[in-house]
């Protein structure tokens, strides 16, 4: 039978996910080359940004936080994510596992070079940080009349 | 007992992709009285997440929405799953029938209490 709750790893799921890593490690994401900024995978928090033509739009995984607890900056076009997950166990207890991520965190990512740092707006919810950048004016498609 | 098979139509590429899970990071630890577990779910609501009790098979589900509107495109994505799944084997001095589980900012808590008549005595040495 599977091991206990107090056993090893021996799972499907977790076996798959350590080689998915380990291929990651050794080919890279893509294939492709890598960003400069970019972190290795499973880095916390884990983001995912999306672009229309008058916003970006990043999401940061951080379950376990307050929304107090992140600093924000975004300096032109570089976004900046901080802040501290203190986890502490109660204590006298024993330990088994300890896979959440636990300290302090510091992401940079650039955005596209038309953001508009003047108009930002984030919300945190169910554990995921969701900031909203305005894009320029200029750069929104614009209706080119034909005469 | 029938032995015909039901021929599973073959899933798309894109189908299968969207089914990949993700594997929620845990913390857990035991006291007295119970066994607690933590996972980080960012993203899940309560109403996105299961929890199934198969035997002693604990199964932890939940539904993510990375989904960006239509009119946006994905510039950058650490993360291209749909759901989290997890599970773990539990063992038969827990009360899986009293298990607690409570969702807040991601973050789930599940505290799985041990049954009362196991819970750990002191075992007195005596001199031989």
């Amino acid at each position: 039978m599977a091991g206990y709750l107090t056993g090893f790893d021996n799972d499907f799921f977790s076996q798959f996910d350590h080689m998915r890593r380990q291929m990651n490690r050794l080919f890279g994401e893509s294939g492709g080359a890598t960003g400069i900024r970019s972190v290795t995978a499973g880095t916390f928090p884990a983001i995912n940004v999306g672009a229309s033509t008058k916003h970006v739009d990043v999401y940061v995984f951080a379950a376990g936080l307050d929304s107090e607890q992140f600093q924000l900056s975004l300096q032109q076009n570089l976004l900046t994510i901080a802040g501290e997950r203190k986890i502490q166990l109660p204590e006298g207890v024993q330990s088994y596992r300890r896979e959440r991520f636990n300290g302090a965190f510091k992401r940079t990512l650039a955005l596209p070079d038309d953001v508009n740092p003047d108009a930002v707006e984030a919300t945190y919810r169910d554990g995921v940080l969701h900031i909203v950048v305005q894009r320029a004016e200029e750069v929104q498609p614009r209706k080119i009349e034909v005469k | 007992m029938s032995n015909s098979k039901t021929v599973q139509p073959a899933e798309s590429a894109a189908e299968v992709k969207s089914e990949l899970a993700l594997l929620p990071s845990v913390d857990i630890y035991e006291d007295a009285k119970n066994i607690t577990l933590k996972a980080d779910l960012p993203g899940v609501s309560k109403e996105g997440l299961s929890i199934e009790l198969d035997g002693e098979t604990l199964t932890i589900e939940a539904r993510l929405n990375t989904d960006m509107p239509e009119s946006m495109t994905t510039l950058y994505a650490d993360v291209s799953g749909n759901r989290y799944v997890r599970r773990f084997s539990l063992s038969s001095e827990l009360e899986v029938g009293k298990i607690n589980a409570e969702m807040k900012n991601g973050e789930l808590t599940l505290i799985i209490p041990k049954r009362e008549d196991l819970q750990p005595r002191k075992i007195e040495v005596k001199a031989g």
